[in-house]
């Protein structure tokens, strides 16, 4: 008798029958139809006809009955919410019964039934059960607080059932303990802001103690709610480890990896001298290894979080590479990550066991699995160095195969190889020469056209192969275009006379035969530094390159960082932060780790995030990609570009700043002959105090509603020149700024009794080199009393003159009467360019590299937005917000901005709560040159306060 | 937290859906059912996909998916974990985890359900208070229910999921009191071309079957427990007893549970007691090759090896293989090109050995890749870890 039979149906219809057999009295009957009813629900037939008999069959004293009645319940109230109103009073009754059990099991299915109507009547018996007796009745209770803040939040916090929960946090029974630290963890979830779980010592001790008695699943709640605790100082942090760490034995695994997040967080906070930090250290590893015998889709979790726990602290399993040999029938998934890891442990002391390892990887059969294997052959040269030559061989041996992927994913390694090592392993060119034409792949065709580009002097017929890549110029992808334009260059500068005429070719395939802008672009600039100082185009396009960083694809610190706080949870599987894949990121709280006690790092600058092993030993090496001048010294082939790469340019621009220096300065210097983009820094004497503040204040307090754009902020209108000094002209005006282009806003009046004509317009050198991109166009004479709006482009490649202050504009107008002068203060936020964000690394080693006395301290009172909002309306105006990070219950943003002129602004923002409605801001400016720094604040001021 | 659970057959057909929230439209596992077609193989879906609105973690046991659906950020190994939970009582409640025992008891698997989690939050999980709840179907007990008319829910509140020790249950009897523990290891061990061993380990579990009336209070200890570094503990062991005097002292639950877990590492070095000599070559332009393999013991100090099979997945160019084996017998399936061969008992008088012509498809080049060797045995009461238990005490 199995319950197959319940699918069995009649000729009849099923439902009468169904109908038929739950109205009989035969108590056994009526269970049997009850049964059947389910067992179709099971299967999502639609089974809600049925729902008045089936409520019927509720009042009973078999519980079997009363708790199938209550599944079908659950289920199907939803679409009749009239009818489960029939069902309240046996639900209250049974909240009241003697038998636990039942009053357990009558709040616990109210609370699954998503009916408003029903959830009135529920308050009454959840407020008796949370203060029931039996601890059983009480822990069910708990989950339902959950449950109903689900369906009608409003009504649980009116009801005070949230106070209620929190007191539960004290029971005396720890797995009510337990399942009131998930509900609250729950609903917490999606109340960020309010402080649910507000933990003190007290009951973080409480909870400590609940953790050794409570059953596997309220551990997870509890090791959970413990990671978001921040203890006051390493005793306290240190304490609660020692409570923590016997979890790691536990059978459940994902107890242990909670436990291990609590560990890996609180010993931030240890001193790294201290005995018990080694000895945390020791206990973390096994228990990792451990995860890694259980069922491949833990192993998979689990090694996505090793992953992180390597990069953060590599000391844990530097000894343990051997678990992490791939097994034969290890799923694909498990395969790749373990590879990974594999890398991210190699080092001297066993590199020889990896390589015999990857070597057998990479005659498997898995494609996949066999590319990652040759790349990390690669990654492993580059890591180790003393394994380079070991690593080639082994390459080589591989490309002798002549498999075709192996061979592809092979020469793309090898280029970087050459990249970390140059001029060491030119010789195995040759062999690569030898199977150029079964590459197919862009990458691989890209890295050996750069190989041949970047060694074109010692290969006979570089010309020869380079052309023959030519051929089908318009079939390549982008990356191969690129690249190939790139190599075509570089071989003509160093063997000019024999390529003249293919370096002509590809020009013009690029500049005239290609519609992408990027390969347009980059063949006008190499065609205009050939064309006009050879000598220049030489130094750019052979520069010495950066050397690649020897860590590909680490997690960036920061991120990694919060990434720590995330361990166990899908953050940490998809290695993102909460905030950038939870729906609709309602409710995410940037976690950071715990400033280190007693050393001289504070957590509040942005460069003490890596306190971690692996920060990079030069700062000069940086991951970053499709950097513009990257692009000119052609390092754009994928993997890490070293910066700041603007330090090898040594183009002779003048006075350039050498972070701004972008393309368009090259473009400008290569027409105009340089010369014009003097930075203001350079020149700039220091005594700028700013006696202005005011005045540029007075301008802007003219707040109105004037119709705000969503690009840049836009001042107000202000009367620059008033008619009684201009004879009757009266210009009123402003700037603005939108995609990219200035533009300087004018009403031009005229107060006089004759009419206007031939208007033009001159600005006087200025700070930027602002200066009218167009002439002054006001189509029909002005008739008195008649005014004109007219928006008058702006460039910034005018003269350069330091003026005082520092966005003074001096303006001549004429017309047909005379000519006025007149000058007005410009916003700088109008030379915010868009392209102004820079790399979180970059801003991690630029903010280093500026010294202190660079940088200036501002306040901005009272401000009514918090960081989200500040932060979107400050994009607006091309300030980027880079990272976010909370520290102590105050958010940080660190941001940069460009001029217009190359010059970075760097910034931290820290916003004060001062009072519920309005924050204090304290803004820390660096630059290179400090002079902009009042400017730019003033700039911050009139954005946030419009 | 958990959202919904679908429990999909290897066919693709969700044959069971249970909601513990609102309910999740079955076209969610859409993107389970891509994944699947992307992997090729069963085992090669990824755990853990992301779904627009959705996360789905998944887990194979038994030729079934069990998918579940997740909305908020849960730890995964949470969901995993519990979801092999489910997998582990379908097993103990029908003696097997399939499609056709979870059809034929899908009242009862919806009553656990219902009991195991609640809005998402597991409730009990422990078997004994399961059972307490839920009985077990019995043909004895679906005869006495159809007769008597009671039901097979118990109506008490189980007494182990309030107390301390919430896996055990009050009031065990037993007139004959024993208890049995199995202590099973299993090496792990990949060997190079030439014989030595690249990375080998010990994973064992002592299974336990008790069978005590009362609340017996037991301690294990053992001759060597240096070597049990890396544990993980059935939650009845007290761990602060284990940190100072290495003895494992709990309150058992009844029945069968397993009560520790342990790695040996390779650090250690082990033993491998099997050793293969193997000879597979594939002639450069000709479409075929040689294979001789043989299978021998060593240091197995006199104790058999047994029930010992072989499978070698061959490179994909190979058609078909003519072998002959001294022992055991062998196939070969051309379509996933495995190998098996099943040796059963090996006898050091006379060797296994199977060898043969291997036949590549004509005009395939010489494959690249060489096949790896799998072999599985047993051997009967030998601890490699030299790890022994001594005495056990029992109040």
């Amino acid at each position: 008798m199995t319950d197959s039979k319940y699918f069995t149906t009649t000729k009849k219809g099923e439902i009468f029958e169904l109908k038929a057999e739950l109205n009989s009295d035969k108590k056994e009957k009526k269970k049997e139809a009850v049964k059947k009813v389910i067992a179709s629900m099971t299967v999502g037939k639609d089974v809600s006809a049925l729902f008045p008999d089936v409520v019927n069959c509720m009042q009973t004293d078999n519980l079997e009955l009363k708790k199938l009645v209550y599944l079908y319940l659950m289920n199907y109230a939803k679409s009749q919410p009239d009818m489960a109103i029939m069902a309240v009073n046996t639900f209250v009754k049974d909240c009241e019964d003697p038998n636990p059990l039942i009053r357990a099991l009558a709040v616990r299915t109210m609370g699954c039934i998503r009916v408003d109507k029903i959830t009135e009547y529920l308050c009454e018996p959840l407020r008796k059960c949370l203060k029931d007796e039996d601890p059983y009745v009480r822990k069910t209770a708990a989950v339902c607080v959950a449950k109903l803040h689900d369906i009608n939040a409003q009504l649980v916090e009116d009801q005070g059932f949230l106070d209620t929960l929190k007191d539960l946090i004290s029971d005396s029974n720890p797995m009510v303990v337990a399942n009131a630290v998930a509900a609250l963890s729950e609903i917490a979830e999606s109340h960020p802001s309010s402080n649910l779980l507000d933990l003190n010592p007290q009951s973080i001790n409480k909870l400590l103690t609940a953790l050794n008695e409570c059953t596997e699943w309220g551990q997870i709640f509890i090791l959970d709610c413990l990671a978001n605790y921040m203890p006051k100082d390493d005793r306290e942090a240190q304490s609660i480890c020692e409570r923590v760490t016997p979890r790691l034995s536990h059978a459940n695994s994902a107890v242990v990896l909670s436990a291990v997040k609590v560990l890996m967080k609180f010993m931030e906070m240890l001193s790294k001298d201290l005995d018990y930090y080694g000895t945390l250290l020791k206990k973390l590893a096994p228990p990792l290894v451990t995860l890694l015998s259980a069922e491949p889709e833990l192993q998979y979790v689990a090694l996505r979080n090793i992953n992180l726990i390597v990069q953060k602290r590599p000391e844990i399993l530097k000894h343990e590479m051997k678990v992490f040999f791939v097994k034969y029938n290890d799923p694909i998934y498990v395969k790749l990550e373990k590879l990974d890891i594999m890398i991210r442990l190699a080092s001297q002391a066993n590199i020889a066991q990896v390589l015999a390892e990857l070597k057998e990887y990479a005659t498997e059969v898995d494609v996949d699995f066999v590319r990652k294997a040759v790349r990390a052959i690669g990654r492993c040269a580059i890591k180790v160095e003393q394994s380079a030559e070991r690593c080639v061989s082994t390459l080589l041996d591989l490309i002798q195969t002549k498999v075709n992927y192996v061979v592809q994913e092979a020469i793309v390694v090898i280029k970087d190889i050459f990249r970390k090592y140059p001029n060491k392993y030119e010789s195995v060119i040759a062999t690569l020469c030898e199977n150029l034409d079964s590459l197919d792949e862009p990458e691989a065709r890209a890295a050996m056209i750069w190989i041949v580009g970047e060694y074109a002097e010692r290969i006979d017929n570089a010309d020869e192969l380079l052309e023959s890549f030519l051929e089908g110029f318009h079939d390549e992808s982008t990356q191969v275009q690129l690249q190939l334009l790139t190599a075509i260059v570089k071989l003509f500068l160093k063997k000019p006379t024999e390529t003249q005429e293919l370096v002509q070719q590809v020009l013009s395939l690029a500049t005239q035969d290609s519609d992408n802008p990027d390969l347009r672009d980059r063949g006008y600039i190499y065609w205009r530094l050939l064309s006009t100082d050879p000598v220049a185009a030489k130094e750019v396009v052979l520069a010495e390159k950066p050397l690649i960083s020897e860590e590909t694809d680490l997690i960036e610190p920061t991120l990694l960082d919060e990434l720590i706080c995330y361990i166990g949870t899908l953050a940490s599987v998809y290695h993102k932060p909460p905030s950038a894949f939870v729906e609709g990121s309602r409710g995410v709280v940037h976690k950071s780790l715990p400033p280190r006690t007693g050393s001289s790092e504070s957590a509040e600058s942005p460069d003490t995030a890596p306190s971690g092993v692996q920060a990079p030993e030069q700062p000069a090496v940086i991951p970053t990609q499709g950097d513009l001048l990257g692009d000119l010294l052609n390092l754009d082939l994928g993997p890490p570009v070293s910066g700041p790469p603007m330090a090898t340019s040594s183009v002779q621009m003048g006075a350039v700043d050498l972070l701004g220096g972008g393309l368009d300065s090259l473009m400008g210097g290569g027409g105009s002959g340089g010369g014009s983009f003097a930075a203001p820094s350079t020149a700039a004497p220091a005594n700028l105090a700013a006696p202005l503040g005011s005045g540029l204040g007075d301008l802007f307090d003219l707040t109105g509603g004037v119709g705000t754009l969503p690009g840049s902020y836009v001042a107000p209108k202000t009367v620059w020149l008033p008619a009684m000094k201009a004879k009757g002209l009266e210009i009123s005006g402003t700037f603005s700024r939108q995609v990219g282009s200035i533009s300087m806003d004018l009403v031009l009046t005229n107060k006089a009794l004759q009419v206007m004509s031939d208007f033009a317009i001159q600005f006087n050198r200025n700070s930027f080199g602002l200066a009218p991109a167009a002439p002054l166009q006001v189509h029909a004479p002005l008739a008195p009393n008649q005014s004109v709006e007219i928006s008058l482009p702006l460039n910034t490649v005018g003269s350069v003159m330091k003026m005082d202050p520092l966005n003074n504009l001096q303006v001549a107008v004429k017309n047909n009467i005379d000519v006025f002068y007149f000058s007005t203060l410009y916003p700088l936020h109008i030379l915010f360019v868009e392209d102004g964000k820079m790399e979180r690394q970059m801003f991690l080693a630029t903010w280093k590299d500026i010294p202190n006395e660079n940088e200036a301290q501002f306040q901005i009172k009272d401000c009514s937005l918090n960081a989200d909002a500040i932060s979107s309306k400050l994009q607006g105006s091309n300030i980027f917000t880079i990272a976010k990070r909370n520290v102590e219950g105050q958010d940080m943003l660190y941001q940069s901005l460009k001029l217009t002129n190359g010059i970075w602004v760097l910034a931290e923002l820290r916003i004060q709560p001062s009072n519920p409605s309005f924050t204090d801001l304290e803004l820390s400016l660096k630059c290179r040159a400090p002079e902009v720094a009042p400017y730019v604040f003033q700039a911050y001021e009139t954005v946030l306060k419009n | 937290m958990i959202h919904s659970l679908f429990l999909i057959n290897c066919s693709g057909d969700i044959f069971l859906e249970k909601h513990w929230k609102s309910v999740v439209s079955q076209s969610v596992c859409d993107y389970f059912f891509e994944a699947q077609e992307k992997a090729v193989d069963v085992e090669n879906v990824p755990p853990v996909i992301s779904t627009p609105h959705h996360y789905l973690i998944s887990i194979y046991r038994d030729k079934i998916f069990f998918v579940s659906v997740i909305q908020t950020e849960v730890p995964p190994l949470f969901v995993i974990e519990f979801l092999h939970r489910v997998a582990d009582t379908f097993q103990d409640y029908f003696g097997e985890c399939s499609e056709t025992s979870i059809k034929d008891n899908v009242v009862i698997v919806y009553e656990l359900l219902e009991e195991m989690l609640d809005n998402g939050f597991p409730l009990a999980t422990e078997s004994n208070i399961l059972k307490e709840l839920i009985k077990p179907p019995t043909i004895l007990r679906s005869v006495v229910n159809s007769i008597t008319g009671s039901s097979n829910v118990g109506d008490t509140l189980p007494t182990g999921q309030l107390s301390n020790i919430p896996w055990r249950r009050a009031g065990v009897k037993y007139t004959n009191n024993e208890a049995y523990f199995d202590v099973i290891e299993e090496i792990d061990a990949i060997i190079d071309k030439s014989g030595s061993t690249v990375f080998a380990e010990i994973q064992g579990v002592i299974d336990s079957c008790i069978k005590l009336s009362g609340m017996p209070d037991l301690s294990l200890s053992f001759m060597n427990p240096r070597l049990l570094d890396d544990v993980s503990f059935h939650p009845c062991i007290r761990f602060k007893r284990w940190e100072s005097e290495r003895v494992l002292s709990f309150i058992p639950p009844d029945g069968n549970f397993r009560l520790i877990s342990y790695r040996v590492s390779s650090q250690n070095l082990v033993a491998i007691p099997v050793y293969v000599k193997h000879m597979i070559s594939f002639k450069e332009n000709s479409s075929s090759g040689r294979f001789d393999v043989t299978i021998g013991p060593k240091q197995n100090m006199g104790k058999t090896v047994e029930g010992v099979v072989m499978t070698v997945h061959m490179p994909k160019a190979v058609l078909n293989m003519n072998l002959t084996s001294t022992q055991g017998n062998y196939t070969f399936d051309p379509v996933t090109k495995v190998l098996t061969w099943d040796i059963g008992k090996i006898t050091p008088q006379k060797l296994p050995n199977l060898k043969g012509i291997v036949n590549l498809q004509s005009g395939a080049p010489k494959p690249e890749e060489n096949p790896s060797l799998n072999i599985q045995f047993k051997i009967q009461q030998l601890a490699i870890s030299a790890k022994t238990q001594t005495w056990m005490e029992g109040r």
